[in-house]
């Protein structure tokens, strides 16, 4: 039986276990849309902005563990998922997007609403295709979805002219996807396994730095395991959130620019060190040469091409962090090298150090009685959730608050822009969140800059009933870059304020969504309480301290050893 | 220093862009660059040559790798192999120089593959040093053109 174009794009999408998509249609995809509206097994979720579709569908993705799919039309519709894209693809996010195209026969002709979005998007995909022959779709579709969540997970786009969408074909049988040229590595080499397990016994000071593989890799409780068994500590990126548990007592936090203390004098006086699933971002390392000097490293990535980039590897690890991170804790119990106990005994100066450090220099911020400071809203939140929402976050400074003061303790339950650091992401991730994960706390701590950049999803949360509370840290600047004009830029607040700004309270009224004001310490227990109790939208304005910093703070280019304080 | 890359790669649309935007977007450099079929029709072969220390060879070859249509990356530096570029020169040839250009291209086993009035077309392979050579000697006599190819290369067999 003959299927068309738009009808074999349903089934693939059902084939592939996707129940929602976010999309925004447009004429090169009016076939698409078509097809969408004759079934009821996949949700398409209208949103306002093509930005917004590709935003939602890697917070659906990160919720659920599974391959996020966004739909646009082409030439504008597909430009404007750019900026997802790229996101996606910074922070190995799995993702296929869609993009419509003009007819095969006019490509190349500047027809009306062409783009080359496969050239446009090239280094910012892990892979994409356009589709010119109508019997490649379903195949393309098929290994689309393969490459987004094996390996290294990341976007892959599709470019579909509007004569594919419409032409019949064959709908070809599921089989396996077999390539020629991509099989990524799982399996770690046992010999490294065994040079690491061994270089961890001799280590007297060993820090785990823990990326954000370790939650694609669904390897949370493996790397638990290690660090329980031998009493290693464990510091955090800012992907890395939940990878481990915010509130062990041997977690450390996040490291790098705003990270604690305590992490990043641990890393700088480490002797070996564990990267899984990490990359050695420059925000994490500060100046590269001071980066945990003394230390040998051991890296863990699925990647090869992420090992030895930035920092040289002492003992490289290409595998699935879950694999290896097994690998490890069963050559460490099977080893009649290793006593955990004797171990963990041997780290206790060393642990007793950081906690010196954890003692002398804690995650903290001078409260006030009479102005909201940001970071108690954060804790405020923390506690009246359990710490248990799904948290999202926008850029900035409330990017960094929500980072410090809400302690992770499960992965998949922080979504934030972490490579590319995208204004704007926040809003429509809590809707993809929510969409994942209807009967949870999803809660998008934003500022009041990069809320602006998406704020017309408004709409979209309330056509479909997503009750995300969304908690604008309102300082009435672009903070975060007024913070570095405070110290390095003489004060000179050029471009960062933001003093004409919307009532938020009445902007959330007007889309039918409930606004809630605090601008008192004492009202914001109170207004959080009330906004989950609320079953709707609820934007929270908490007016806060405006000229707080985000400390600890590393300076660019210093060492992470060289940190500004509280 | 110069590292010989050869990248089998899947003869797919866009598969160059992927190879050439990879080298702009993270500021390695090209050198020369030369790709053409293999015996496998859907197979090509890029040849290039690059400039880089160690380190940044390795993320080369490594960023190639993960290219999703890249079969196959080699690194010929440490090997043993043979490498040719292929140079077509203009060069006057008059009364007076014409002998001494003949000269020149036999010791360098060159031909003439087009002759005007007053200029030879010599054509000549080898590895690049050769054919810088054959330029330095024949620009005092007056080159008006040249074209080069990239560099291509292949690994000697095994000796045992
Ligand atoms: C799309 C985009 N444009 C510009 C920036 C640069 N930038 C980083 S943080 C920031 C300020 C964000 O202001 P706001 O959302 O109010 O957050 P705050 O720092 O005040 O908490 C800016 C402009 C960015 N990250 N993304
Ligand atoms: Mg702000």
């Amino acid at each position: 039986m003959k299927v068309s174009g738009a009808q074999a794009f349903i089934k693939c999408l059902e084939e592939q276990g996707v129940e929602v998509m976010f999309g925004f249609p447009g004429g090169a995809v009016i076939d698409l849309y078509d097809e969408i509206l004759k079934q009821d097994k996949i949700t398409h979720v209208l949103v306002r902005h093509e930005q917004a579709a590709v935003h939602a569908a890697d917070a659906y993705g990160r919720v659920r563990g599974e391959v996020g799919v966004a739909l646009a039309t082409s030439g504008p519709g597909a430009t404007n998922t750019v900026t997802g894209i790229a996101s996606a693809y910074c922070d190995s996010i799995p993702m296929v997007v869609f993009t419509g195209q003009v007819p095969t026969m006019l490509i190349g002709n500047d027809a009306f609403q062409e783009v080359d979005i496969v050239g446009i998007t090239r280094p910012v995909t892990k892979h994409n295709y356009l589709v010119k022959n109508a019997e490649d779709l379903v195949p393309t579709i098929r290994e689309a979805f393969h490459i987004a969540r094996t390996g290294r997970p990341g976007p892959v786009l599709i470019d579909l002219p509007k004569d594919v969408i419409s032409a019949m074909i064959d709908f070809p049988e599921m089989k396996p996807v077999k390539m020629r040229t991509y099989r990524p590595t799982y399996e770690p080499h046992p010999g490294q396994i065994e040079k690491a397990c061994k270089a961890i016994l001799k280590a007297k000071n060993p820090v785990i730095y823990a990326g954000g593989g370790v939650i694609a890799a669904n390897s949370n409780e493996e790397l638990t395991e290690l660090a329980n068994k031998l009493g290693i500590p464990v510091t955090m990126t800012l992907m890395g959130l939940g990878g481990f548990p915010g509130t062990h007592d041997l977690s450390l936090g996040m490291l790098g620019m705003h990270g604690t203390y305590y992490a990043n004098m641990a890393v700088a006086h480490s002797d070996v060190l564990i990267a899984v699933g990490a990359r050695f971002d420059d925000r994490v390392t500060g100046r590269i040469d001071a980066f945990a000097p003394n230390a040998k490293i051991i890296h863990i990535d699925i990647d090869p091409a992420s090992i030895s980039k930035n920092v040289d590897v002492d003992i490289p690890i290409v595998a699935d962090c879950k694999h290896a991170l097994t690998a490890m804790n069963s050559w460490f119990d099977r080893s009649d090298a290793c006593d955990p106990a004797v171990t963990i005994k041997k780290h206790g100066p060393w642990l007793k150090e950081i906690n010196d450090w954890k003692k002398k220099h804690p995650l903290a911020y001078v409260q006030d009685s009479d102005i909201i400071k940001p970071q108690f809203v954060v804790e405020k939140l923390h506690e009246l959730t359990g710490g248990d929402a799904i948290i999202t976050t926008e850029v900035g400074q409330n990017q960094m608050w929500a980072a410090q003061f809400y302690q992770f303790n499960k992965p998949r339950n922080f979504m934030t822009s972490g490579g590319l650091g995208v204004m704007g992401y926040g809003f429509p991730a809590a809707i993809g969140a929510q969409m994942a994960a209807p009967d949870r706390t999803v809660i998008g701590i934003a500022g009041d800059g990069s809320l602006q950049m998406n704020i017309q999803e408004l709409a979209t949360a309330r056509q479909y009933k997503c009750p995300v509370k969304i908690a604008i840290l309102n300082n009435h600047y672009l903070g975060m870059v007024r913070q570095w004009q405070e110290l390095f830029y003489d004060k000179q607040y050029s471009a960062t304020v933001l003093d004409v700004a919307p009532d938020f309270v009445k902007l959330a009224e007007a889309y039918g969504a409930v606004g809630l004001r605090a601008t008192k310490p004492s009202e914001v227990e109170p207004v959080i309480k009330e906004a989950l109790a609320t079953d709707n939208t609820v934007m929270m304005d908490f007016v806060v301290a405006r000229e707080e910093g985000v400390f600890p703070m590393v300076p660019a280019g210093k060492a992470t050893t060289e940190m500004l304080l509280v | 220093m110069r590292h010989t890359i050869s990248v089998l790669l899947q003869n797919k649309p866009g598969v160059l862009s992927r190879v050439t935007g990879l080298f702009s977007g993270r500021g390695f450099n090209i050198e020369s660059l030369s790709v053409n079929r293999t015996l496998e029709a859907d197979v090509s072969c890029l040849t290039l040559v690059t400039t880089g220390d160690d380190a940044i060879v390795e993320q080369i070859t490594k960023q190639l790798h993960k290219l999703i249509d890249i079969i196959k990356v080699t690194d010929n530096s440490d090997a043993d192999c043979v490498e040719r570029d292929m140079i077509l020169i203009r060069v006057k040839a008059e009364a007076n120089t014409r002998a001494e250009v003949l000269r020149i291209i036999d010791i360098f086993r060159g031909k003439v593959v087009d002759v005007g009035p007053k200029t030879y077309m010599i054509e000549m392979t080898g590895n690049a040093t050769k054919l810088q050579a054959v330029v330095d000697l024949l620009r005092p006599i007056g080159i008006q053109e040249i074209v080069r190819t990239g560099t291509i290369a292949m690994q000697r067999a095994h000796k045992n």
